[in-house]
C-alpha cells in the first residue's frame, strides 16, 4: 500500500493556493491537483486516491496512473509529499 | 473618467507607473478610477495605498499583440477604460501597434510613432543630433575589429564602449577598448558604440510633446543622490533657461507625441550640453515635475482625449525629489487573489 | 449517478519571484486543427509524421498581395522567385504561375528553373560561385547574369569574345546602409567606388550589355530605413551611368532580406510588434528609388527577390507527441517525431506551436525536443503548453522558408511534404524518402562485403 506524508506546515486555500509555512514558498494547483491534493493531507492510500478520482472524473484508469505518477513526482521534487 | 496606467514595480529600478499615477490623482479636476496594469504579481505598485483602484494582471510583452489586447478588452468590459498608459519602453511598440484597436474600444492613447521612435534608438541618435546641430559626444558604431583599430586615431581616451541595447564600460586605454568589446559582442551582438568621453555634471528634462512640435512642459532637474545601480535617488530643480530651449528644440525636431526623458551632461570645460539619451516615456521621477507645478501625465491624458491643453509657462525652481522605501505588510490573501485570479 | 467532471492532468506550479503572472511569458495557446480546412489528424492520418504541409493558396495571396503593394508605389514591379528559399518544383511553379521570375544561386538552380520551363531571359543568375559552363549556358540563354566579383568577369569577357555573344550582365553592388554585419563578401563595393569601376570596365565591352543594377542587403532585416538607403545609393549610380554613359538601365533589383513574422531567439518582443510591414519596406524602396530623376517611361523595372517573406507562412510542420517527461530540475520536456534535422530554423527562431487538438485549461512552461540523439536536438524552449499526450499532435508555424531546402538526412530521413491546394484536395509533392533511396547513392566496395577481414 502507498500513502505519502504531507508536511504539517502546509495549508491549501479552496482557490488551489498552497503556502508552504517552513519555507514560505506558494505555490498554485489546478482544479483536480486541488481534489487530489486534499486526498492525500487526509492521507487517503494511491488506490483509495484512484478509486475515487475514477468516481469523480471522466478518465481511464491508464491515463490517470501516469498523470498521477508525475504528479507526485512533481509534489516530490517541490518536497510538498513525502513517500511513506 | 478611467486611466489604466503600467509600470507598477516601484522597485529600485523603478518602473514609472506610480509617479505618473501620483500625478493624476494631484489633478484638482480628476474624478475617476485608475486602474493598475502589472506584469508581476508582487510590483509594489499594486499593494501601495491611494494608489491604484483595482490592478490587474497583463500578459509580458513578448506574449504577442493578441493575447494583449484579449485581456485589455477584458478588462475595458469591466472598467470602462477612457485612457491607457504604457510607461515602460519594452511596451510601446505593442501599444503603438494596437493603438488604433484599442481607439476603436474608446481607449485613448498618446503615443509616438514607429519612426520617432526609432529616431532615438541608441544606434541613430548620433545622426538625428548630427541632422540637427545638437551637441553629443562623438559616436562612432564599431562592428569589426578592423573598425575598432582605427579607434586610437579618432578618439581621446577615455571613451565610453556601449551595447547596442544596454551596458556602458569606460576606458582609458586600447586594451580596455578591446576588452569592453569583446564583453558587450558576446552579450548584445555588434554593432559596438564607441564614444567620447565628456566629463561634467548631468541634467535629466521630463518634457510632454503634443506631437505637432510644441512642448507643454518641460521641467530640468539635477540628481542629487545617485544609488549604486546609477538610479536617481534624490534630486532637484534647476533654473536654467538654455536648457529648457534646448529640450524645446527636441522635442520640436522629434515632433515628440507622448511623455520623453531627456538625458544630458553638461561639459565641465565648455559649459555646453550634450545629449546622451531620449527615453521615449515618462522618467520614475516624474512626479517632481508636478510637485513643481507642471503635471505633465494629467496633461498627456487631457491631449490623448483630444483636449486643448495650455502650455505651462514657469515652475517651482528649488523643488527637491527624495525617494524613500517604505515596506507594507499584509497576509497573504491578498497575494493569493492576484496569482490565482489575476487582479485585485 | 451524477454527470462525471471533465479530466485534465493534476498540475501543480511553483511561484517564482519575477515571473509571477498567471498569464506566462509566452503566447497563450490556440488550437489549430486543420490547414486550409483540411484536419491535420486526417492529412497525418493519411501522410504520416512528421509532415511538411504548404499552402497554395496562403502562397498565392503573399504573392498577389506583395505586388499590389509594390506596385502601388513603383510604376514597374517584377518579382523574381528566390529557390534557394524553397525550390520544391511546386512551389516553384505557384510562384512562377503567379508571374514571377526565377532567382537561382548556383548551376544546378538554373538547371531546375530551366527544367521548369523558364526561359533564360527570365532567369537571374545570382551567387559567388558560377562555373564556367554554366556560364556559358546562361550567355547563350539570355539569361540575366548578376556578376559577383573581378574574376567572373573576366570569365565572361573571354566567354563571349571565343564564342562571339553577347551577355546580358548587371552587377551585385555592397553598400553600407546602416546595418551591420556589413554583407561586403558579395559583390562590389559602393562606397569605396569599386563598384564604380566594374561599371565602367562592363560598359567598354561592347560584347557586355549592362541591363541592371543588384543590390541584397542582408538576410531579416529589422529596418525599413535600410531599403531607402540602398535604393536611393543604386539610384544614385544609375543616375551616374546615365549622365556619363547615357546608359538607361532595365532594371533596378534590391534583392530581399525582408523580415518575417518569425521571432528570432534573444529577440523579446514578438516579431508582429518589430518587424516592419510590406508596406514600410515597400515605401522605403520606392522613396529611395524616386531620386532617379529620370522620366517616368524610362523608370528601370524594380526586381525583387523577396523569398521568406512570401513563403514561411504557407508552411506548416506537423508532428507526434512521443514522450512527456520530467527533466531533473522539474521543469517538462516533449519529446516529438521531428528533429531539427528538418528544422534547421529551430536554431534561430521561436516558432509557433499550436496543438492539433482541444487543449486542457492548465498550461506549462516546456521544452520541446526532437528524436534525435543529440543534445543539440531543441525544436522550441521556453513555450508555454497545455498538458498533451503520447500521439498527440503539435503544428509548427511559419516553417516554410529554407527548411524544406536546408533539411538534411541524419539519423531520420526527410518526410512527405504534401500540398493543400486552393479547392481544398491535397497533394503530395515530395515523397518521404527512403532507405533504399539513400542506399542508391552508396557503394560498397566487393572486399568489404566479406564477414570478416582476411
Amino acid at each position: 500500500m502507498n500513502t505519502y506524508l504531507v508536511p504539517e506546515s502546509l495549508a491549501v486555500s479552496d482557490s488551489g493556493f498552497l503556502f508552504l509555512a517552513s519555507t514560505g514558498e506558494t505555490f498554485t494547483l489546478n482544479e483536480i491537483g486541488k481534489d487530489i491534493f486534499k486526498m492525500l493531507q487526509g492521507g487517503d492510500t494511491r488506490e483509495a486516491i484512484e478509486q475515487k478520482i475514477l468516481e469523480l472524473y471522466d478518465v481511464e484508469r491508464a491515463t490517470f496512473v501516469r498523470d498521477f505518477d508525475d504528479f507526485i513526482n512533481q509534489l516530490s521534487s517541490f518536497k510538498l509529499i513525502r513517500t511513506k | 473618467m478611467n486611466i489604466a496606467v503600467t509600470g507598477l514595480n516601484a522597485t529600485d529600478n523603478p518602473g514609472p507607473g506610480v509617479p505618473v499615477i501620483r500625478s493624476l490623482r494631484a489633478a484638482a479636476e480628476f474624478s475617476g478610477r485608475i486602474i493598475g496594469l502589472s506584469y508581476d504579481s508582487l510590483d509594489p505598485g499594486i499593494y501601495m495605498e491611494n494608489i491604484a483602484d483595482k490592478s490587474y494582471l497583463i500578459p509580458y510583452p513578448s506574449s504577442g499583440l493578441e493575447p494583449l489586447f484579449e485581456r485589455i478588452a477584458y478588462i475595458h468590459s469591466r472598467e470602462k477604460l477612457d485612457v491607457i498608459i504604457p510607461t515602460l519602453d519594452s511596451e510601446l511598440y505593442g501599444f503603438i501597434k494596437l493603438s488604433e484597436r484599442l481607439r476603436s474600444l474608446g481607449i485613448h492613447t498618446f503615443l509616438p510613432t514607429f519612426d520617432q521612435l526609432n529616431l532615438r534608438a541608441k544606434d541613430k541618435l548620433f545622426d538625428f543630433c548630427t541632422v540637427h546641430s545638437f551637441k553629443v559626444p562623438k559616436n562612432t558604431l564599431v562592428s569589426s575589429l578592423q573598425d575598432l583599430h582605427k579607434i586610437p586615431n579618432q578618439f581621446n581616451y577615455p571613451v565610453v564602449v556601449k551595447g547596442i541595447f544596454y551596458d556602458a564600460y569606460i576606458a582609458h586605454n586600447f586594451n580596455d577598448v578591446h576588452a569592453a568589446f569583446d564583453k558587450l559582442r558576446l552579450k548584445w551582438g555588434l554593432p559596438i558604440i564607441i564614444q567620447e568621453h565628456v566629463t561634467g555634471d548631468e541634467f535629466n528634462v521630463v518634457a510632454l510633446g503634443d506631437g505637432s512640435g510644441a512642448s507643454i512642459g518641460a521641467v530640468p532637474m539635477r540628481k542629487l543622490y545617485i544609488t549604486d545601480k546609477g538610479k536617481g535617488w534624490a534630486g532637484v530643480t534647476v533654473d536654467d533657461k538654455a536648457l529648457i530651449s534646448l529640450a524645446a528644440d527636441i522635442v520640436k525636431a522629434l515632433k515628440w507625441q507622448s511623455g520623453l526623458e531627456l538625458e544630458f551632461i553638461k561639459s565641465k570645460e565648455t559649459g555646453e550640453y550634450f545629449l546622451l539619451e531620449i527615453n521615449p516615456r515618462f522618467p520614475a521621477w516624474v512626479h517632481l515635475a508636478t510637485g513643481a507645478g507642471q503635471n505633465l501625465p494629467y496633461s498627456l491624458v487631457k491631449l490623448a482625449r483630444g483636449e486643448q491643453v495650455p502650455q505651462f509657462k514657469t515652475y517651482t525652481i528649488g523643488t527637491i525629489f527624495i525617494r524613500y522605501s517604505w515596506d507594507y505588510i499584509t497576509n497573504m490573501k491578498e497575494f493569493e487573489k492576484l496569482v490565482v485570479a489575476g487582479e485585485k | 449517478m451524477a454527470e462525471k467532471k471533465t479530466y485534465e492532468r493534476p498540475v501543480v506550479t511553483k511561484h517564482q519571484s519575477g515571473i509571477m503572472n498567471k498569464f506566462g511569458s509566452g503566447p497563450s495557446t490556440s488550437v489549430r486543427d486543420n490547414i486550409d480546412g483540411v484536419l491535420i489528424k486526417d492529412l497525418a492520418g493519411k501522410f504520416g509524421s512528421p509532415l511538411f504541409v504548404l499552402s497554395e493558396k496562403t502562397i498565392r495571396q503573399n504573392q498577389r498581395n506583395a505586388y499590389r503593394v509594390f506596385k502601388n508605389r513603383y510604376p514597374r514591379v517584377q518579382f523574381a522567385w528566390s529557390y534557394k528559399t524553397n525550390y520544391l518544383d511546386a512551389v516553384c511553379s505557384v510562384f512562377h504561375q503567379e508571374g514571377s521570375w526565377a532567382e537561382v544561386v548556383s548551376e544546378f538552380e538554373y538547371r531546375k528553373a530551366r527544367a521548369l520551363g523558364i526561359p533564360g531571359e527570365h532567369i537571374i543568375f545570382n551567387g559567388p560561385e558560377k562555373s564556367i559552363e554554366a556560364l556559358r549556358t546562361a550567355i547563350r540563354e539570355g539569361a540575366m547574369i548578376h556578376i559577383d566579383h573581378f574574376d567572373e568577369l573576366y570569365h565572361i569577357v573571354e566567354l563571349t569574345d571565343t564564342e562571339t555573344l553577347k551577355a546580358r550582365v548587371a552587377i551585385r553592388v555592397n553598400m553600407d546602409v546602416g546595418v551591420y554585419p556589413l554583407w561586403d563578401r558579395f559583390g562590389f563595393n559602393y562606397e569605396n567606388g569599386e563598384a564604380w569601376q566594374a561599371i565602367k570596365r562592363i560598359v567598354a565591352n561592347p560584347r557586355l550589355s549592362l541591363i541592371g543594377l543588384h543590390t541584397h542587403i542582408g538576410t531579416y532585416m529589422m529596418s525599413a530605413e535600410a531599403y531607402r538607403v540602398a535604393a536611393s545609393k543604386l539610384a544614385g549610380l544609375a543616375k551616374s551611368m546615365h549622365d556619363e554613359f547615357s546608359i538607361t538601365l532595365d532594371y533596378i533589383d534590391v534583392g530581399g532580406g525582408f523580415a518575417s513574422q518569425n521571432t528570432l531567439i534573444g529577440q523579446y518582443l514578438p516579431a508582429e510588434e518589430v518587424v516592419p510591414s510590406l508596406e514600410q519596406y515597400a515605401d522605403a524602396i520606392a522613396s529611395g528609388l524616386f531620386q532617379l530623376s529620370i522620366k517616368p517611361e524610362d523608370l528601370p523595372t524594380l526586381i525583387l527577390e523577396t523569398g521568406r517573406a512570401l513563403i514561411d507562412n504557407a508552411g506548416y510542420l506537423i508532428t507526434t507527441v512521443i514522450a512527456n517527461k520530467r527533466l531533473s530540475t522539474g521543469r517538462r520536456a516533449i519529446i516529438v517525431d521531428a528533429g531539427v534535422n528538418l528544422m534547421f530554423t529551430s536554431f534561430w527562431y521561436k516558432h509557433k506551436v499550436q496543438p492539433a487538438q482541444q487543449p486542457s485549461v492548465h498550461t506549462e512552461d516546456a521544452v520541446i525536443y526532437g528524436p534525435l540523439c543529440m543534445n543539440i536536438d531543441v525544436l522550441r524552449d521556453g513555450i508555454v503548453l497545455p498538458t498533451l499526450k503520447q500521439g498527440d499532435r503539435l503544428v509548427l508555424n511559419h516553417v516554410g522558408a529554407y527548411n524544406m531546402t536546408q533539411w538534411m538526412q541524419f539519423i531520420t530521413m526527410r518526410p512527405n511534404v504534401v500540398m493543400v491546394m486552393e479547392d481544398g484536395t491535397v497533394e503530395l509533392i515530395r515523397k518521404a524518402e527512403t532507405l533504399e533511396y539513400l542506399a542508391q547513392q552508396e557503394v560498397l566496395p566487393a572486399r568489404l562485403k566479406e564477414k570478416k577481414s582476411r
